[in-house]
């Protein structure tokens, strides 16, 4: 999941036409509007609610750098995690990392399974988004988790 | 907010007072009476204990003080998190982004 969040981002870099004034001074800008998708729209939200003039000029400014931050974290994910599960060690700015990376991951599937303030534990077994609902309880408590031991409660 | 200008006092000669009360709908003044704010608006997903956490780790909040804007988020829907110039209110809301937060930022009125 971390990987597929990972290549959403890419996708959302991608996307971005070829600017030759970036290639001559090396700042990059983003897009001006905010993304289709409503699951990069979460990870990427408006700078202002109102003024869309003001938002874009500030997305396209700093849209680069966020999507950078949420790549490194994804990657740090992605490079410490074991193949294979287990118990992992992680140092201070990795788990730092790793909440990050978990928050974001969450962000998706909870947008893309429309979850709720008061979202129930369990759906009906005929509910498709069952199964999905179950990993991201998980996800949560993994974060609750790694909040509790990051806060040193 | 604004100032009432004007004396109280004994004038010999006519003087032309110079007003500098602001209208409050429209602040030409300065930008001093009107900060900017960055405000972080409630969402489903976010966790009471992340948001508590990450309003402490970037804008060196305590717990307590931590505590009280997540539960103004969690309650009211929203809160105001910091204030301050437009550009350092703009970096904040880029900061609370990169945390995940829903974060716009505003004009005070």
């Amino acid at each position: 999941m971390v990987g597929q969040v990972r290549e959403m981002l890419e996708a959302r870099v991608a996307a971005l036409p070829r600017d030759e004034l970036a290639e001559l001074t090396g700042i990059t800008a983003g897009p001006t509007t905010p993304p289709a998708d409503r699951v990069l729209a979460r990870l990427l939200p408006d700078f202002h609610r109102e003024d869309a003039t003001l938002s874009g000029g500030l997305r396209a400014l700093h849209e680069p750098e966020l999507l950078a931050v949420k790549d490194g974290v994804a990657a740090v994910v992605l490079e410490t995690c074991p193949a294979r599960g287990g118990r992992i060690r992680l140092t201070d700015e990795q788990a730092q990392a790793w909440l990050s990376a978990l928050n974001d991951v969450r962000l998706a599937l909870g947008t893309v399974l429309e979850v709720t303030e008061d979202m129930p534990d369990e759906l009906p077994a005929d509910d498709p988004r069952a199964p999905h609902l179950v990993v991201y309880h998980w996800l949560t408590w993994v974060q609750e988790s790694l909040i509790q031991a990051l806060a040193g409660t | 907010m604004g100032n009432v200008g004007g004396n109280i006092g004994v004038m010999t000669t006519p003087v032309e007072l110079e007003q500098t009360q602001v209208d409050p709908a429209v602040n030409e003044v300065g930008s001093q009476d009107r900060p900017w704010l960055s405000i972080v608006w409630n969402d489903p997903v976010n966790l009471m204990s992340y948001v508590t956490y990450v309003f402490q780790k970037l804008f060196g909040y305590s717990r307590d003080e931590a505590t009280k804007l997540m539960l103004d988020v969690h309650h009211k829907g929203r809160a105001v998190v910091t204030q301050g110039s437009r550009d350092k209110v703009e970096i904040d809301v880029a900061k609370l982004h990169g945390a995940g937060l829903w974060a716009t930022m505003q004009r005070d009125v």
